[in-house]
């Protein structure tokens, strides 16, 4: 593997892995109790996930918009470039999906980027939600 | 509505430190950081861009073992609903619901807003809208206490 080579399909994508996995434990996504207070909007609301959101785009945004926009291609994948939107259409697969992603994610308080990260806990419950997640998936392949 | 274990300066951390993450493998790499779909191609084997996607995975288990080693306090870990009939159920959904909509909070949330996708959009105000709904529901029923 040559040093380009190493940096697209090694170095790159273990470091972003690993600063989105420190970012997901420092918001409090890793925290359900947390996810789902800001679920309970009727109730005793906990605001802080707007702000890690906000605090995400704020960041990704101009990285999309602007400096993407700039380069011709992403600076160590010239083969491939920036990835293209696959889907641009508002279908019900969209509507219907994300609807119970969202009532799975209010049910446990777990997204799946949190409930991987979350394994560091060592907790029954939070491998038992990975393992159905992952089956969840899975299974849209077969249905 | 009463604002309760409101913490805007670490989320406020956090999220920034997402973005850097999330731009990162964009301008190096091209790619979005959509998590469900990365882990999904990772366990359904696709050898086509695999060890990149196994990686960042991994990365996101080395990142909270790497932040233990330091002496930081986190927003602690609680999970209010354990049942597990609630929790299988909870991840079914979770996994069947984010590829039958193609993303969840990162892909859509974060980098769908961030590209200004109005599918993306949409798809976000409908999770968050049914979780909020869910969440309402639940503890109406004294399933969860919040």
């Amino acid at each position: 593997m040559g040093g380009a080579v190493m940096m697209k399909n090694i170095f790159i994508p273990l470091t972003s892995g690993i600063i989105f996995g420190i970012g997901l434990v420092i918001a409090g996504m890793t925290n359900p109790a947390k996810v789902m207070g800001f679920l309970n909007v009727f109730g005793n609301w906990d605001p802080s996930l707007m702000f890690v959101m906000g605090g995400a785009i704020v960041v990704s945004m101009p990285a999309f918009l602007f400096i993407g926009k700039k380069m011709s291609a992403p600076l160590f994948n010239k083969e491939e470039g920036f990835s293209q939107q696959l889907k641009k259409n508002i279908d019900s697969p969209l509507v219907l999906g994300s609807a119970m992603f969202g009532i799975g994610w209010a049910l446990v308080g777990f997204c799946p980027g949190p409930a991987i990260a979350a394994l560091t806990q060592v907790d029954g419950n939070v491998f038992m939600f990975f393992i159905a997640m992952s089956i969840g998936m899975l299974l849209k392949k077969i249905f | 509505m009463n604002i309760i274990n409101f913490t805007p300066i670490e989320s406020l951390l956090g999220g920034l430190i997402i973005g850097l993450a999330v731009a990162i493998l964009y301008l190096m790499r091209g790619n979005y950081t959509g998590i469900s779909g990365i882990y999904y191609n990772v366990i359904s084997v696709n050898k086509s861009g695999f060890l990149w996607r196994f990686l960042f995975i991994t990365g996101l288990i080395i990142g909270p073992v790497l932040l233990s080693f330091f002496s930081y306090t986190d927003l602690g870990f609680e999970m209010p609903n354990t049942n597990p009939i609630i929790v299988i159920l909870g991840g079914l959904l979770v996994g069947y619901g984010t590829q039958l909509g193609s993303g969840c909070t990162s892909g859509h949330g974060v980098c769908g807003i961030g590209r200004l996708s109005i599918r993306s959009i949409v798809g976000t105000c409908v999770f968050v809208g049914a979780g909020v709904v869910t969440v309402l529901i639940t503890r109406s029923l004294g399933w969860v206490v919040l």
